[in-house]
């Protein structure tokens, strides 16, 4: 008789299901999961150090490298413990411009995941609808930073500059007909302020449209029902935050529970799930979907009615005006001071976390009073979730692997950092 | 109840838990956060409290990370020497840091409470010499990567964790690359050789340059009592 064994399987690096540069060493029993080992660091740049070489404005663009689906939210996680090392508080049309900011970055995060969770599972369709929304919300990003991604947006003490007035437009009939270019110019008459408006009132549809692909699906519940289930108490153990925690029924989110910019302001409600499998962690999503929406409008409109300051007149952290350096020694000289050298906080140490789309992002930054950070260390929420692979892989098929790597939203980017 | 409110609720039970067996705990409250600093014997005793006692309560391990304090308060730039001396775009690192080698390293955790909404930092200091500290996994799970992380990129040992193997620095690496004396363009460079048909490693050729000197500024505004001019005009 043939002697059976136990056989490992070496899952990624190069696996299209993989979400990036995960090396799985699988140990299986014929197809059923034994010991799951995620081997990850193939992305690891170091940016906790490269920031301790940097002044601290300078380490803004790497954190939308690090979960670089969820851009500003990063980079508000950051400047907020930049913020309170320095004791500032950004001006109140700024916090609602980050509110609002965050929202698109969620609602983009949750489109990213939910075509690329529904992709590996089998559902080409989604993958292609959540990408087509995708678009308008990084013309959005484009339209107040000028880049599509990676906007370094957020500074310490407000945001880079104030919503434009004229949403860009396309250049009609370069591409296709001139009656093409009108339909795709149809919403961009106005400000970004009234692009986002259009985004938000189509939106709901659209989800409504998701879901009918998806949440009674027969495959997509035979999938996700009963897959990769933790308990509440696990939950925690295992350092769960954001969706995967709601999705195991604990109301946790530091939007409600610890408010920070504009949160406390704005009105939305937290889902949360009942098994806290794959299948509830995709309807706590998609609710999110609908409370971001909501949170959007309202910040809409509280930003057509109060025009204000974006960022504190403060020029020891905020640089002056350009015009103001014209004719204006010590503007200028705050100027070079401030891209030469850097602003100085006071010796200390801060933590300060937002509700990324993944879950909770924090920066713990010791400062010995130098004008670069003396440690910096990232709290990405993927790395304790993807640490819990191998309990919750334990006991499933290896189809389930892919299922599970989907709902725990992986980004290498944050996890290597 | 307020945060601040919160965080007084948190003081007292500390005060109530940690009086009898480990007076040793120190713990200072500044910018709306505790930080709890506790010898290295006692980690696991305050650990464990911490998370069963119902007025403590931390049932997460949010976060564990190593600071290295060898050049903690060092600064690249000194005014009155560059003043003759000029200064070209390398300016020459702190030859050797002064290192304390007592209190070098430092393991510092970050918990939560749910049902309190607190957050904790606790801090525990280790020497350079044998940089070990007992592992916290037997209390949370999510610090097993979290550990393997502070001894991969510091060196630190966490005695009793089930698996502390390196996390993010490739295979085979050698060193800890967050210490403070390891250099920010490494050691060895990687490149594949024709002739002998394989990737080799070689020392690092690159210059380590500094863009930016490290300033350390006496800062008035930081003092105490200082306050801002009132006429503060804002940006528009």
């Amino acid at each position: 008789m043939a002697e059976i064994r136990n056989y490992t399987l070496n899952f990624g690096p190069q696996h299209p299901a993989a979400h990036g540069v995960l090396r799985l060493v699988l140990e299986m029993d014929g197809e059923v999961i034994e010991r799951a080992d995620p081997h990850v660091g193939l992305l690891h740049r170091g940016t906790e150090k490269l920031a301790e070489s940097k002044p601290y404005n300078q380490s803004i663009g790497y954190m939308d490298r690090l979960d670089y689906v969820s851009m500003m939210c990063n980079e508000h996680g950051y400047v907020r413990s930049i913020e309170k090392l320095l004791g500032i508080e950004a001006p109140e049309r700024a916090q609602y411009i980050r509110t609002m900011f965050d929202e698109i970055t969620r609602i983009l995060n949750h489109l990213m995941w939910l075509g690329t969770h529904a992709l590996d599972v089998g559902a080409m369709t989604m993958f292609l609808y959540c990408f087509r929304e995708r678009e308008d919300l990084m013309d959005c990003y484009e339209a107040v930073s000028g880049a599509r991604m990676h906007a370094t947006y957020y500074r310490p003490g407000g945001v880079y500059r104030d919503l434009p007035d004229q949403m860009p437009r396309y250049d009609e009939g370069q591409f296709g007909s001139k009656a093409e270019g009108r339909r795709r110019n149809r919403n961009r008459d106005g400000s970004l302020l009234d692009f986002i408006e259009d985004f938000i009132d189509r939106f709901p549809k659209l989800v409504d449209e998701y879901e009918t692909l998806l949440t009674d699906n027969r495959i997509w519940k035979q999938r996700t029902v009963g897959i990769g289930v933790v308990t509440p108490e696990r939950a925690m153990q295992l350092g769960f935050t954001g969706p995967m925690l709601r999705g195991s029924g604990i109301a946790w989110d530091l939007r409600k529970k610890q408010p920070y910019a504009a949160y406390d302001q704005v009105d939305f409600d937290i889902p949360i799930g009942t098994n806290g499998d794959c299948y509830d962690r995709y309807l706590v999503r998609i609710e999110e979907f609908r409370q971001s929406a909501r949170i959007i409008k309202q910040c809409v409109k509280w930003l057509r009615d109060n025009p204000g300051p974006v960022m504190i007149g403060d020029h020891k952290i905020a640089p002056p005006k350009r015009a103001d350096m014209k004719d204006d020694m010590e503007a200028l000289i705050h100027h070079f001071k401030l891209f030469t050298e850097g602003y100085c906080p006071p010796p200390g140490e801060v933590y300060a976390a937002v509700e990324a789309p993944k879950g909770e992002f924090g920066c713990y930054i010791v400062s010995d009073g130098a004008n670069k950070p003396y440690r910096l260390k990232i709290r990405a929420p993927g790395f304790p979730h993807l640490a819990a692979m191998d309990e919750m892989a334990r006991g499933h098929m290896l189809a389930d692997v892919v299922a599970i790597i989907g709902t725990m939203d992986i980004v290498f980017g944050e996890i290597d950092r | 109840m307020t945060p601040e409110e919160r965080l007084d609720e948190l003081e007292e039970a500390l005060e109530e838990h940690l009086q009898e067996d480990f007076e040793d705990c120190r713990w200072e409250r500044a910018r709306g956060e505790i930080t709890l600093t506790v010898p290295r014997e006692q980690l696991t005793g305050v650990m464990t409290l911490l998370r069963e006692k119902r007025a403590l309560a931390f049932e997460e391990c949010i976060d564990v990370c190593g600071v290295d304090y060898a050049a903690y308060g060092q600064s690249e730039w000194v005014t009155s020497q560059a003043a003759n001396a000029g200064f070209g775009r390398g300016a020459s690192r702190a030859d050797a840091p002064e290192l304390d080698p007592a209190n070098r390293f430092a393991a510092v955790y970050h918990l939560l409470s749910i049902t309190h909404n607190v957050r904790l930092r606790v801090k525990t200091y280790l020497d350079a010499d044998r940089p070990i500290v007992d592992s916290v996994v037997p209390i949370w799970a999510s610090a097993t990567w979290f550990e393997r992380e502070a001894f991969d990129l510091y060196g630190i040992l966490f005695s009793g964790h089930p698996d502390l193997r390196r996390i993010l620095t490739d295979y085979g690496f050698i060193g800890h690359p967050f210490r403070k004396d390891f250099p920010l363009i490494g050691q060895v460079e990687m490149r594949y050789d024709p002739e002998q048909q394989r990737v080799i490693y070689e020392p690092v050729q690159i210059e380590p340059r500094t863009l930016v000197p490290r300033v350390i500024r006496e800062d008035s505004r930081y003092e105490a009592g200082w306050k801002p001019e009132p006429s503060s005009e804002e940006a528009e």
